[in-house]
């Protein structure tokens, strides 16, 4: 797939960024035509995937998220979030629904959230090195400005 | 994120406003059971017609407060959700469990 434009980001897993990333997401992507739904999916997938950072990544310190969206064709849209944190033990475990370390705190229903309200989702993990998520969203109209 | 409450004849009105994820879940929790135990109501809603943007930390906040109900032996109305709330508690499959009623 043709790369049209892509911005990058990278900042400290604080919590308080979770609502900056998925907004600042959002900002980019919406140089695709996209519905309030496609929208509210994405940041909802965003969201999902940097408060992992926060919350199991980083889970006794504050470590960098990078987050990469590229704008792939006309109508694409791909995030990338990356940390170096702890990794996942078992991805496949780890993506099943209601699964969860992160006790009453959390649902278990971060990467079933991100794999229903994307197209594609990708988890790369190595135990001590880090996570990297991507995702493709289509969307159902063409790109209006370069 | 903003949090009124209204308790009127054993029901108890939790409104919620704002951005409700990960950042502001722990927070919320916390201060809505101090509301359960303040007023010990047979019924609680949670009112999310203000709500606007949720994620999963939502579904774990739901959860707590419908557990705390049941341990009061009271009930849990989720109402006036609206869309993008919606869409996550819709794959959530939450909707067995706890009542849940789309904003009109």
């Amino acid at each position: 797939m043709k790369e049209q434009n892509y911005m990058k980001l990278e900042f400290p897993s604080r919590s308080v960024n979770e609502g900056f990333s998925r907004a600042a997401v959002a900002a980019f992507a919406a140089q695709l035509d996209m519905t309030l739904t496609e929208m509210g999916d994405l940041k909802t997938a965003v969201s999902e995937a940097v408060t992992n950072c926060a919350v199991h990544a980083y889970p006794d310190s504050i470590g960098p998220v990078w987050v990469r969206v590229r704008i792939l064709d006309a109508d694409t849209v791909e995030v990338q979030v990356k940390d170096r944190g702890r990794g996942i033990q078992d991805v496949a475990r780890a993506r099943e629904p209601m699964f969860t370390t992160g006790g009453e705190e959390r649902s278990g229903m971060g990467f079933t959230i991100m794999e229903s309200f994307t197209d594609s989702l990708k988890v790369r993990s190595r135990p001590g090195q880090g996570t990297t998520v991507t995702m493709r969203k289509r969307v159902g109209k063409r790109v209006t400005g370069r | 994120m903003k949090l009124t409450t209204t308790n009127t004849a054993g029901k108890l009105t939790v409104s919620v406003a704002g951005e409700l994820d990960h950042h502001e879940a722990g927070e919320l929790a916390k201060k809505i059971e101090e509301q359960l135990e303040a007023n010990l109501p047979r019924d609680c809603v949670l009112d999310l017609g203000e709500l606007k943007f949720m994620d999963s930390s939502g579904i774990a906040v739901i959860l707590r407060i419908y557990r705390r109900m049941n341990a009061l032996g009271g009930r849990l109305y989720v109402e006036n959700v609206p869309s993008q709330p919606m869409r996550v508690l819709d794959a959530s499959g939450i909707d067995r469990i706890v009542n849940i009623a789309a904003k009109a």
